[in-house]
């Protein structure tokens, strides 16, 4: 099955993938932190108590959620011209990146608040904490807890989503194996080379989140 | 002009619900498929033989760790260097299969686990076979835990229907991507598509949500 690669046209291509990687690390890393600015904003924006700004919150996220990414992106790179922007593809992509987790993080960022316990927040009221102090000292210390894991699981979607981007021709790495294939026409050392670096990406990821589970387990408990 | 393009895109519609209905089938076809297969895999990956569980549990990682852009790429472009030549379509329904069974047989898998040790061992005690165990006591019940992560991963399998428009099914994502090339108006071609996933993905999602909310009451009923 795997006697057949020639690892000798790997190797040759060995330094492009590392620039395939670093791309897509970067890529994610920033789309990861703009999502987490739009998510917050989005999920302030749906509890608000103005009911226009609510509305408007909840259109936004469900239109995301209920269409592909792909869509998304296409929109992005075929509308933005029309409207008379010239934005470069990679920009493209992390807007697209951006938006799309940026619904998902809200609805997380949503989920923690909501389970901290009515309770808890009337009794940092009649404590006399006003808004800022309650958010700093008794919802968000324990929002934190139950949001962390399914971010961290939201960034494993986002690095796996942004291997999309290579269909607008942002030099990613699915973009490196698609041009291995293309230059010499061997999909097979160019898919599993790219599976291979994703499927890394994945169990440093996929560690980080168990571990998080693990301490907030310990510290429900606790 | 905009509206002389908008008149255009009335005229071309016919052709957008064939896209869509060629979504409907492929995504239809894996759906059942993934149901399936993950099914039988989520019994066989709580059964405790070792063996499989390890086996099942790296074809998840794998799947899981992966684009589902690579997977297809690997289905479409690799297989037919070991000789199993496929067509573009029955490639789709496949890489989308492999995918669904993958996610299907995790959430089947918790389903089971989260059935009270108690209930298999009445079960037994009572003398049903293992088929009848699972056909009478064990799935009945963990259909409530299931239900509804089930019927939010079939939104998520429409939603990554649209790529395998990469490698040329004509469905929806691909009919906008070859309307875009005649009517430039990236933005309205690409707002048809997206509102008719809408008309597909949302009321899936409505109904995950009623099934969740429907299982909170009937747990705290219990």
């Amino acid at each position: 099955m795997l006697e057949g690669l020639n690892f000798r046209v790997l190797w040759e291509y060995m330094p492009f993938f590392m620039e395939g990687l670093r791309n897509t690390f970067l890529i994610s890393i920033v789309s990861l932190f703009l999502a987490l600015i739009v998510g917050i904003i989005a999920c302030a924006c749906r509890l608000s108590p103005w009911k226009l700004v609510r509305g408007l919150s909840i259109v936004y996220i469900e239109s995301i959620r209920s269409t592909p990414l792909l869509v998304q992106i296409y929109f992005f790179y075929f509308g933005l011209p029309t409207l008379g922007l010239r934005v470069p593809e990679l920009q493209t992509g992390i807007i697209a990146l951006m938006l799309n987790s940026g619904a998902y993080i809200a609805e997380i960022v949503r989920a923690g608040i909501t389970s901290v316990p009515n309770g808890q927040i009337e009794a940092g009221i009649s404590s006399g904490l006003n808004y800022f102090q309650r958010m700093r000292f008794i919802i968000l210390p324990q929002a934190l807890g139950v949001t962390v894991p399914p971010l961290l699981g939201q960034a494993i979607v986002l690095v796996k989503d942004s291997a999309l981007l290579s269909m607008i021709s942002v030099m990613e790495l699915t973009r490196c194996g698609q041009t291995l294939t293309s230059e010499r026409f061997m999909p097979t050392e160019a898919f599993f080379t790219v599976a291979f670096f994703y499927l890394c990406i994945y169990f440093v990821l996929k560690s980080m989140a168990d571990w998080s589970q693990k301490k907030l387990i310990f510290r429900e408990a606790y | 002009m905009m509206l002389f393009y908008f008149e255009r895109l009335v005229e071309i519609l016919p052709f957008f619900l064939k896209g869509l209905w060629m979504t409907v089938v492929v995504a239809g076809i894996s759906l059942l498929l993934g149901t399936f297969f993950g099914l039988l895999l989520g019994i066989a990956r709580t059964s405790g033989n070792k063996l499989l569980v390890g086996l099942i549990g790296a074809y998840v990682a794998v799947i899981r760790g992966t684009p589902f852009v690579v997977q297809i790429f690997i289905v479409f472009f690799i297989l037919p260097e070991w000789g199993i030549q496929l067509d573009a379509l029955p490639a789709a329904i496949l890489a989308l299969t492999i995918l669904g069974t993958a996610f299907i047989c995790e959430i089947v898998a918790g389903g089971i686990k989260a059935v009270p040790k108690g209930q298999w061992e009445a079960a037994q005690s009572s003398g049903l076979t293992l088929y009848q165990q699972l056909r009478y006591v064990i799935v009945p019940q963990s259909l409530q835990t299931i239900l509804p992560p089930l019927v939010g991963q079939y939104v998520l399998l429409i939603k990554d229907s649209s790529v395998v428009s990469v490698i040329g099914v004509v469905e929806l994502t691909r009919v906008g991507w070859l309307t875009v090339v005649r009517i430039p108006e990236g933005l309205m071609v690409f707002s048809l598509v997206g509102i008719l996933y809408f008309a597909i993905s949302y009321p899936l999602i409505r109904l995950s949500n009623r099934l969740e909310k429907k299982m909170a009451t009937q747990q705290m009923m219990l």
